[in-house]
Formats: structure tokens, C-alpha cells, sequence
């Protein structure tokens, strides 16, 4: 989330989930919302269904989010920057914009006036595919409203322009003066439980618990003292940055806890081979999975249902997590295990309860001042939340944003790192379905989830399924330059002709074997959503009777 | 919108224009019997809910029957409770007395309904339905003989989850809850939310994880929170002997209120799966093979702080790196930190947050 940080100076999803049901227009960019994160799609449409909110989808696939919707623009995947800025184009030419915010609360309007200037509806809409008349409407939707919220995941960030394409969308909200007030955000939709949490915790390697930066000695100096060590000063290497490191020995060693970089990161060969070069590797999680079969020591760690502890929602709500049955065999929380680890190395860790761990975390973590479990019981609080008398915040950037005055940056369209050409003329896109989660560690152990999505999908439009000479439930294999999978055909018009989806959820298809490890150079985000494939009939389908 | 001002049992009652009679009695602590009323949302299906509305000849269902100025209204007089008896009696005509081994028992408001009414029977004997159990989805069971058909779970479906699978079919006596030509709900627009089960008042529709595993009265519940998405949906376990048997959430659920989506009701099972590792394991085969044996915590543990410690004092701190985990507490994800930088002495720290 480095553009909204760079923007608003804060990352996070500005509004709470429950004002999304009361807003008068909500923009869905890059969200399967009713696919990874249901009960929040269900919150826009409870808006739509009673009349209140009129809903803009953007968005190459039919999800099932534009059947609510009153306009849906189909762009061509990895042209977000240029729908953005010609919505915004349209807006300015429009005078739609909220002289006042702009003037009051942001800097650097003018010279993303004169760079969205040049994405005429004319020009945009021959780069996104989207037509003229339903960007001038889209744009008038969104800027006339009197709350507005704009609604994204991973469909924005994993592209090599994920932090252009989260300028934008800031650029495109501040423009209109929809932040900063009740009913009206940005809303960046996390994916994981607690990955909001595990950033606000300091689990990134540029920044300390609650986004102080290592490179903040003052930060640096508080820390040392509470923890009673020196810190090191030099930001450290992110996931892709890691791997490739052990890929060439310069990391050794590796301590990976309840993650499978092995299916989940893309251009998995790479990772695979990475792993199997380090010296020494310890896997800590609830299943072996893939990544484990590369461990030299395992550590069995406990489930939630097995521990207590916090997880932070999107909409920064930090929620207990209580312990309802015993711990499985001999596994123990992941607390504990760590503590063992930093003890033996000569660091003490004693913690008795996780309760504990909080009011450590609240002592240095200011953003996490005032949280202490027993103001958790009933709804948990929502950061920035400084101190106990701090009731939480709703939503953020109220007067001032996070960083003082709300920043303009000027973002140009720039194609995707792999195009389709003539080896490799398709387009390939993927997400997860409604009823598995990530690499299927938990959700494939779930009988239930496994049966009613038992296998992995190739999804393709009909148009190109006739060229392709391939029918639903025909096995195809799918080659990029990285690797290539079989899967199963789904012929789909939810797929716009020319692109391939398929989930990542399947070790047997996996799907980060064809994606490219291209990364946004700011973020550090993989191109998930747009590589170059080529597709082929493997196994055709027995006609029915046969 | 303007209040109006009514007596509801003798007690003056104040409520919005529009607020039916049943939800303006909840708020002034009174509590009108219902089975086909839920939350917000009415059907007026079921008829337990009347009351007798002074100038009405008839008895009126409360639960959308809107609130006026003036209003007199009874909820408990000789005529409303023979009236209640009788909606009762017309239910058990045609369903199942079978509450000693049926897995609603404990949470069946029809059983609750006839214990406080002292329904034991019925005296209105006449043609009952034989379905066959519906087992054709792996999370719940639908029983078509437990159905009072208050159409609940198509509220739940339509109007709570926007899904549209369900809806009445057939006529008559013949008359079904039912998707699309009443095909199976796998070859429907179900997405298994579960919404329907939660949302039933009797034994018609049954978690199958919780079939067998206890009663309702002997089930532990422990509040927590989800352990799938970032949307962060309340979920209430129910629990007994040391196994989760089904999972609910409270209709109060800050985030949630009291929606589910199929993974937080019914995906929670890997908990209990025989993949689960149970012990520490140390590599034997080669990197990859996935070949260990099991040791101790003390072993395991051990080898990984003198490993850690020789690579570090042969290579420096950053030629160890960690990956934390989004699905980790915030208490494990801060500990984690705190021990690649304050003991390993590396900023090499990260989790999938891009992926």
C-alpha cells in the first residue's frame, strides 16, 4: 500500500465497513468483492438493494458484483492508470472538482491537471476498450455524488504499476474531495485476516512496529531501550528480494511461519530452487504443504481455534482471537515457539499470556497506544487508537491527512511488463474463488470447500474457446515463458476474449508456475494479474453418452 | 420520521411511525411469540404472533401490523393464547415428534412454542409428508418433514445474502422450499453461505459437522474471529469435547451482523484434519523429498538456535532472513519482528502482504 502512504501518509483503508451501506456511490476497482471478501460485497449491495447507493464496476471480468451495478467498465486488463486518469480528465473538463479540498487540504493539483490532460475520453477509451459515453458517465457518477467511496485489492496492486494504479485512485478521490469524511474514502480491501495486522506490527522490512521507519533513529533509540538491544539501520530485503538472495547464497538461513511462498509467489520454480539452496531452513505452520517438504526442521504451530491472541481487519479493527479447544498433539501457539527460539539464543522472551504481548506492543507502537484486551471484549477498537481514553478512529484523514496535506501525484499509463504477441497471444489473470483461500493450505483440508470446488479451472471466453478449438471440461495445457500447467476448461462469458483466469488455490495446477516475478518498483508487488500464455487441447471431453 | 404514542399490555409505549407491533414491543421488553419473523425482516407467514388490537375483530399478526397513535393492543389474553395453541397444534399435525434425538432440540422454537404453550399434541389428525432426508450438499442437511414453511431461510437467502437460490414451490399441500426446478442446490445460484441454516427455526435444516457430535445445551460457545479473509467476521464456536461442531455468529456482530460467507461457517474444518502436523520434525531425507522423523521440542528448538547462531557468526545477521505470516495473531507477528531484528539483528523481514 506504498501509494496511499505516499499520498495520505497512511496505507490503510481510510473508512469502517459498516458506512459503505450508506454511501451514495461506491467504485469497485480490482475487488472480486463478493468472491474474497463476501460480507463487505454484501454491505455494498444492502446500499444498492434499498436504493441508497449506485454502484460503478470496473472491471475485465463479469463478477458478480456488476449484476448490482448501474454501470460496469470493462477495461482491458492493465490499463487502470489510463481509465483513472481520463475518469479524472473528464471530471476536471467537467468542473467537477471540489475547488475547496483541493485548495485546502492537498498539494500538487496542477501538475496532475496538465498530465491527466493528455487522456482525452478519446485517448482513454482506446487504451481501457471502455466507451466514451460510459467514462463521461462513470466519472459524473462518481464526482457529483455527495459520499463516495472507491473500493480495491489485489486486482489494482499486483501489476507492475500497483503504485501507479493506487496514485491514481488517490488522485482520483482528493480531486473530488471524497476522503477524509464519513461516507466518503479510499478503501484498500485486505486479503489476508491479519495482514493489515502483521504490517501494523512491523512484520515488513523497511519499518518498525506501527510504521516508524528503521531508518528513524529517534524510533530506532525508543525500541532499543524497551527491548534492550542495538538495531540494525539498513532496511531489509522484502519476500522476492529474500528469495532471490538465497537463490544466489547470500541468505543462509530462513525462518518462515505459517506462509507458502512455494505455491503462493510467483514464478515458483525460482522459489522452489531458492529454498532448496539454503543452508537451513525452518518451517513453522499447521500443515507440512510445500513449502515444509523443503525444511530441515519443522515446528507444528496452533491453529486459531487453539490460541488466543488479536487479528487487525481491513478497516483497521483490531478483534480477539480466543482459544476454544486444545492445542492439537504437541503443537504450540506460534508465541510460544518463538519465545523458545529467542530464548535458547540468549534473548529471554517469557511471556506468560498473549495479553502481555499487547501491552508490550502498546508501550512502542503508538497507533496501538491505547489497546489493551480488556477494551477488546465486545468490538474490539479501530487504530489509530493513541491512548485508553482513545475510543478508536472510523475513519481516517478527518481534518488533516496522516502526512499534513494530501498529495497529487502525477502518474503516466505504462503497459504491463508481458504483453501477448504471436508465441504467446493470450492473456493470463489469476484470483481465488469464493470457496478456497490462497494456496489452499486450510481451505483443500476443508471437506466441505474440497468437494463443492474440488479442482482447478482454466476460465476462457467462448469467443476464444471456438479459436482455440476447446469446450468446457476439456484439458488444456498452458504454457508461458516461465513453465507450463494443465487444467480443466471453463468456457465462460464472465472472461473477456483474449484472457485467461485461473485461481492459485491448486499445488497439482499451480498457476504461479506461469506468472511472471516482474515487480512494481515500489511496492515490490508481482505482476499477478497480467503475463503473456499460450493455451492447447491436451484431452478433449467425451461427448455426453459416449 | 414521527413517533407515535400507544399500550401494548397496559404500558405506554413510544415508537417510530412505521415500526410494527412486534418490534415496538421488543424495545419496551415485551416478547411476542414468533417463528416466521426475524430481524428486520417479516413474512406475517406463520400467524403465532397475534394479538388482539382493541376496534379489530380479528386477531392481528403483529410482526407487520404497523404501529398507530392510540393503538390498545394485548399480547397474551385467553383468546390470543387459544389462538397460539392452535397455530402450534396445526404445525405438529404434520411434523416429526422426534425431539429426543432431533438436533435442533435445545434451539427449536417450535419445541420452545409447545413446551410454553403445553402443546404435547395434536388433535388434528391428517395426511403428514414423508420426504426423503436431503443430502445433496456437503454442508447441511435439508428436511423437508421439519419444514413449517415460515420461509425464513428465503428471506435469509433473498434479502439477507442477495443470493436468490431458494424460493416456495409447488402448491397446496405440495408446497416446498425449493431452488430453481427444484434441482439440487449444488446446480443452483447457492453459494452455501449457510444463511438458511442459521435462519431456520426447526430441525428442516441441520448443519451436518454438528450431527451426532452433542446437544445443544451441552455445546460450549467461544467468541473469536474468523481466521479466513480481512473482512474480520465474529464467529461464535460451538465446542465439545475438545472438537469445534459447528460454527454461528451473534446478529449483533460488530462487522458481520450476523452474516457468514461459506468459508467462516462451514470451512473451519481443516482445524481437525488428520494433515495436521502433531509433533517437531527433523529432516532425514533430501531437501524437497519430505522425509523427517519426529523429536522433541527440546531437539528442535536447540538445533534451530545453534544453527541460526553459526550461520550468523559465520555470514552476519543478514544472511538470515524470515518470513512472518498474515494469518498469524498480532502478538506472534510482533514477537517475530522483535526477534529477526533485536536477536538475529536483521531488518530481513516481510510476509505476503503483496500476494
Amino acid at each position: 500500500m506504498a501509494g496511499l502512504a505516499t499520498t495520505f501518509g497512511s496505507g490503510a483503508m481510510t473508512s469502517s465497513i459498516s458506512e459503505l451501506r450508506d454511501t451514495d456511490c461506491i467504485f469497485v476497482i480490482g475487488s472480486n468483492t463478493s468472491e474474497n471478501h463476501p460480507i463487505i460485497g454484501l454491505e455494498v449491495m444492502e446500499g444498492v438493494r434499498h436504493g441508497k447507493t449506485k454502484l460503478i464496476v470496473a472491471d475485465p471480468r463479469r463478477i458478480r458484483m456488476v449484476d448490482f451495478a448501474s454501470l460496469w467498465l470493462r477495461q482491458k486488463p492493465g490499463t487502470d492508470v489510463a481509465l483513472l486518469n481520463g475518469l479524472l480528465n473528464i471530471i476536471i473538463l467537467e468542473n467537477l472538482v471540489d475547488t475547496e479540498f483541493i485548495a485546502g487540504r492537498t498539494e500538487g493539483f496542477e501538475e496532475v491537471k496538465k498530465l491527466v490532460a493528455e487522456y482525452t475520453p478519446e485517448t482513454t477509451s482506446r487504451i481501457t476498450g471502455v466507451p466514451v459515453d460510459d467514462l463521461k458517465e462513470a466519472a459524473r457518477l462518481y464526482a457529483k455524488s455527495p459520499k463516495a467511496c472507491i473500493l480495491f485489492a489485489m486486482g489494482i496492486t499486483q501489476h507492475t504499476t500497483g503504485t501507479d494504479n493506487v496514485m491514481a485512485i488517490a488522485n482520483l478521490a482528493m480531486a473530488t474531495g471524497h476522503v477524509g469524511k464519513e461516507g466518503s474514502g479510499v478503501c484498500p480491501l485486505r486479503g489476508q485476516n491479519n495482514v493489515q495486522g502483521a504490517c501494523d506490527m512491523g512484520a515488513l522490512p523497511n519499518v518498525l512496529p506501527g510504521y516508524q521507519p528503521v531508518t528513524d533513529a529517534a524510533a530506532r533509540a525508543k525500541l532499543e531501550q524497551a527491548w534492550g538491544t542495538s538495531l540494525p539501520d539498513k532496511p531489509g530485503l522484502t519476500l522476492m528480494e529474500m528469495m532471490a538472495a538465497a537463490e544466489h547464497g547470500k541468505v543462509r538461513g530462513m525462518y518462515i511461519m505459517g506462509e507458502e511462498p512455494a505455491i503462493n509467489d510467483p514464478n515458483s520454480t525460482h522459489v522452489r530452487a531458492a529454498l532448496k539452496k539454503l543452508d537451513f531452513l525452518v518451517v513453522q505452520n499447521i500443515f507440512l504443504g510445500e513449502t515444509g517438504k523443503y525444511a530441515d526442521v519443522v515446528l507444528p504451530g496452533a491453529s486459531f481455534a487453539e490460541k488466543d491472541g488479536t487479528f487487525t481487519n481491513t478497516e483497521r479493527r483490531i478483534q480477539r482471537v480466543r482459544q476454544a479447544i486444545p492445542a492439537l498433539g504437541q503443537c504450540k501457539p506460534d508465541w510460544v515457539i518463538t519465545s523458545g527460539i529467542a530464548s535458547r539464543m540468549g534473548y529471554p522472551m517469557n511471556y506468560r499470556h498473549p495479553s502481555e504481548i499487547m501491552e508490550e506492543i502498546a508501550g512502542v507502537t503508538p497507533i496501538y497506544g491505547g489497546v489493551h484486551y480488556d477494551r477488546l471484549d465486545k468490538s474490539g477498537l479501530q487504530w489509530p487508537c493513541r491512548s485508553r481514553e482513545d475510543a478508536g478512529t472510523k475513519y481516517l484523514h478527518k481534518d488533516s491527512f496522516s502526512r499534513g496535506k494530501g498529495k497529487f501525484m502525477p502518474v503516466a499509463y505504462k503497459e504491463a511488463f508481458e504483453l501477448p504477441d504471436a508465441e504467446y497471444p493470450i492473456i493470463f489473470s489469476t484470483g481465488r474463488i469464493l470457496y478456497h483461500w490462497h494456496g489452499g493450505t486450510m481451505s483443500r483440508q476443508s471437506k466441505g470447500l474440497a468437494e463443492i470446488a474440488p479442482e482447478a479451472m482454466v476460465e476462457i471466453s467462448p469467443v476464444d474457446a471456438a479459436k482455440l478449438k476447446l469446450a468446457d471440461g476439456d484439458i488444456a495445457e498452458l504454457a508461458s515463458r516461465r513453465g507450463k500447467i494443465q487444467a480443466k476448461v471453463k468456457v465462460t462469458d464472465e472472461s473477456p476474449d483474449g484472457v485467461a483466469f485461473m485461481t492459485f488455490h491448486f499445488t497439482e495446477a499451480p498457476a504461479n508456475l506461469l506468472t511472471v516475478d516482474a515487480l512494481d518498483p515500489v511496492a515490490k508487488i508481482p505482476e499477478l494479474k497480467v503475463c503473456a500464455i499460450k493455451m492447447e487441447k491436451v484431452w478433449a471431453k467425451p461427448a455426453s453418452g459416449e | 420520521m414521527a413517533t407515535v404514542s400507544f399500550t401494548i399490555d397496559g404500558k405506554n409505549v413510544m415508537a417510530e411511525e412505521g415500526t410494527s407491533l412486534l418490534e415496538a414491543a421488543k424495545s419496551a421488553g415485551i416478547e411476542i411469540p414468533h417463528l416466521c419473523y426475524m430481524e428486520g425482516l417479516a413474512t406475517g407467514a406463520c400467524r403465532l404472533c397475534v394479538v388482539e388490537v382493541e376496534g379489530q375483530k380479528n386477531l392481528a399478526a403483529s410482526c407487520v401490523f404497523p404501529v398507530a397513535n392510540k393503538l390498545v393492543v394485548k399480547t397474551a389474553t385467553e383468546r390470543v393464547i387459544r389462538a397460539r395453541k392452535n397455530v402450534i397444534e396445526l404445525l405438529l399435525s404434520d411434523h416429526p415428534l422426534d425431539c429426543m434425538t432431533c438436533e435442533k432440540s435445545g434451539a427449536c422454537g417450535l419445541e420452545k412454542y409447545a413446551y410454553e404453550l403445553g402443546v404435547t399434541g395434536s388433535r388434528f389428525a391428517g395426511e403428514r409428508h414423508h420426504y426423503p432426508l436431503d443430502d445433496t450438499n456437503p454442508f447441511f442437511f435439508r428436511d423437508y418433514n421439519k419444514c413449517i414453511l415460515c420461509g425464513r431461510c428465503v428471506l435469509a437467502c433473498n434479502d439477507v445474502q442477495f443470493v436468490e437460490a431458494i424460493n416456495f414451490a409447488h402448491r397446496g399441500f405440495g408446497c416446498k422450499i425449493a431452488a430453481p426446478y427444484d434441482r439440487s442446490l449444488k446446480d443452483s445460484t447457492c453459494i452455501f453461505c449457510g444463511q438458511c441454516v442459521a435462519s431456520c427455526p426447526t430441525g428442516a435444516l441441520v448443519e451436518k459437522s454438528r450431527c451426532a457430535a452433542g446437544r445443544e445445551w451441552d455445546l460450549q460457545k467461544v467468541t473469536t474471529t474468523c481466521s479466513y479473509c480481512g473482512v474480520g467476521c465474529t464467529l461464535e464456536l460451538s465446542v465439545k469435547d475438545g472438537r469445534i461442531v459447528k460454527v454461528t455468529t451473534p446478529a449483533d456482530a460488530v462487522v458481520n451482523k450476523g452474516r457468514l460467507c461459506v468459508k467462516g461457517r462451514f470451512g473451519w474444518d481443516y482445524v481437525h484434519s488428520p494433515e495436521r502436523l502433531t509433533a517437531p520434525l527433523i529432516r532425514v531425507g533430501e531437501k524437497g523429498e519430505g522425509k523427517f522423523r519426529e523429536a522433541t521440542w527440546d531437539e528442535a528448538l536447540d538445533l534451530v538456535a545453534r544453527k541460526f547462531s553459526e550461520i550468523k557468526s559465520e555470514s552476519g545477521s543478514d544472511s538470515l532472513a524470515c518470513l512472518s505470516s498474515a494469518k498469524c495473531t498480532n502478538e506472534e507477528n510482533y514477537l517475530v519482528q522483535k526477534f529477526v531484528r533485536a536477536v538475529l539483528g536483521t531488518n530481513n523481514v516481510d510476509h505476503c502482504a503483496r500476494l
